[in-house]
């Protein structure tokens, strides 16, 4: 019986890189700009039986004020604690690696701030492994970082998180796979419809052009707006390292309804 | 970075991304589906399984639930993941106030559950829960709805909703949850092929 052939990073790259063409063929014929990965995007291969066929039914949301998904689901200063934003400050003990500040702000498509709502991370630490039992990556854990964080905005849509600097960590979508380093996000807007789970990086990872999950954001700029920008305003001296990420939800939003909560 | 702006589109937004197969530790949160109030008369249990386009259960999916009260009332009530400030822990929903919102992770075997409130009719719309189905492999996370039947009172609605309408017979069905007594309502989530659910996007 013949085993197949592994799957290398050049067959990925080649996967890529045709994707890639393919989606500056539709632009150059005059295709909206993608901002967001199709569902069906083959380098990474998970994505094969997890992608509906079907066409997504549209709704005009304009049409009915009454939708439930005009509206969001609430959080409030019991649904965190003081520490969820530090995830230097979990555990009795100093976690290892290099601290890191980030911090930007959650906007609408209007560049309204989106305030008082949740957002959410989880990363694997400065070793590259998460504090998941199914992670299969033999990098050691950190008894004193466990990677979970939440906060509310402000008033001015902000958030603010102290971390560890995660580190890249290998997977199996192919032979020598690597993730570059980055936080995962889960954010609320203003209505349901703005729901967004993403993944920030940091700049200059020589890991991107590999990496199938980045490069299922297919537009150029798109995909750099998953990346954030070191920021030395956020830097604080003899602690930590500041990046600067702004989130945009996307998606329609009541203009009827108060803005925030 | 900074927020990218363009003159015809507005501010741009932050691309989707798959909530990976690690979330475990930092997603779900005990309680997530029980959401009605303890003790609820219109409480109804919603169960199904959540399945890829090989038909194969998926153990790694999240499925988030946001619905009105028996009155069509959409609440503002925070305190559905509250926390206990002197431990970090979880101290989970009080059992008194509705939030409208959960979030279940799917089991081994591909299987997810909540308890929450009958919902009730908003404008012209049958009765239905909003559902954001996010997984590993998934991009971009999906959007359906379980519209929850309540036999001849929600008859006329179901015929005259606006969404249901607009389907084929047969994919409309993959949106309405079937009944099995005593407030509980099966509804499967397949993401591909044979009886796919029907996926909403939102302009």
């Amino acid at each position: 019986m013949n085993t197949p052939r592994a799957l290398t990073q050049h067959d990925i790259d080649a996967e890529i890189a045709a994707e890639h063409a393919a989606y500056e063929k539709r632009l150059a014929g005059g295709a909206p700009v993608e901002h967001h990965p199709r569902r069906d995007y083959a380098p990474y291969r998970s994505s094969a039986l997890r992608h509906p066929k079907r066409p997504l039914v549209a709704i005009d949301v304009s049409r009915d004020p009454e939708l439930v998904e005009l509206a969001s689901p609430a959080f409030g200063e019991r649904d965190i604690t003081e520490t969820d934003h530090d995830l230097t400050r979990q555990h009795t003990g100093e976690p290892i690696g290099e601290r890191i500040t980030v911090s930007g702000r959650l906007l609408d498509r209007a560049g309204r701030p989106v305030r008082g709502q949740l957002i959410e991370i989880w990363q694997a630490n400065a070793a590259g492994r998460y504090a998941h039992q199914r992670e299969q990556h033999d990098a050691p854990l950190d008894p004193n970082f466990t990677g979970v964080g939440r906060t509310l905005t402000d008033a001015e849509g902000r958030y603010h998180f102290t971390t560890i600097q995660p580190g890249p960590y290998p997977w199996r979508n192919h032979v020598g796979a690597w993730r570059p380093a980055h936080l995962h996000f889960s954010v609320f807007g203003a209505a349901f419809t703005q729901r967004l789970v993403t993944q920030m990086y940091f700049p200059n990872d020589p890991l991107f052009p590999y990496d199938p999950i980045l490069q299922s954001v297919t537009d150029d700029a798109a995909r750099q707006r998953l990346v954030a920008a070191y920021d030395h305003s956020l830097s604080v001296p003899e602690f930590s390292l500041g990046y600067h990420w702004d989130i945009v939800l996307d998606g329609p939003a009541a203009t009827w309804l108060e803005e925030g909560r | 970075m900074t927020q990218a702006t363009d003159a015809a589109e507005g501010v741009l937004p932050t691309p989707s991304h798959t909530v990976g197969p690690f979330y475990g530790y930092a997603l779900p949160f005990p309680g997530g589906g029980d959401i009605a109030p303890v003790g609820h008369p219109d409480a109804i249990t919603v169960q199904g399984y959540v399945r890829d386009g090989a038909g194969a259960p998926l153990p790694d999916a999240v499925v988030e639930l946001w619905g009105p009260d028996r009155d069509g009332t959409l609440p503002r009530v925070d305190g559905s993941m509250r926390r206990d400030p002197a431990t970090g822990g979880h101290l989970g929903r009080n059992g008194v106030e509705f939030t409208g919102w959960g979030r279940v992770q799917t089991d081994a075997n591909g299987h997810w559950y909540a308890r929450t409130v009958r919902p009730g009719t908003r404008g012209r719309n049958a009765p239905y829960l909003s559902v954001c189905v996010f997984a590993r492999g998934l991009l971009v996370h999906l959007f359906t709805r379980v519209y929850v039947p309540d036999g001849a009172a929600t008859a006329h609605a179901l015929a005259s909703d606006p969404l249901l309408a607009r389907l084929d017979p047969a994919r409309r069905d993959t949106l309405v949850a079937r009944e099995q007594g005593d407030g509980t309502y099966r509804f499967d989530i397949r993401l591909q092929g044979e009886g796919e659910t029907v996926f909403l996007e939102f302009t």
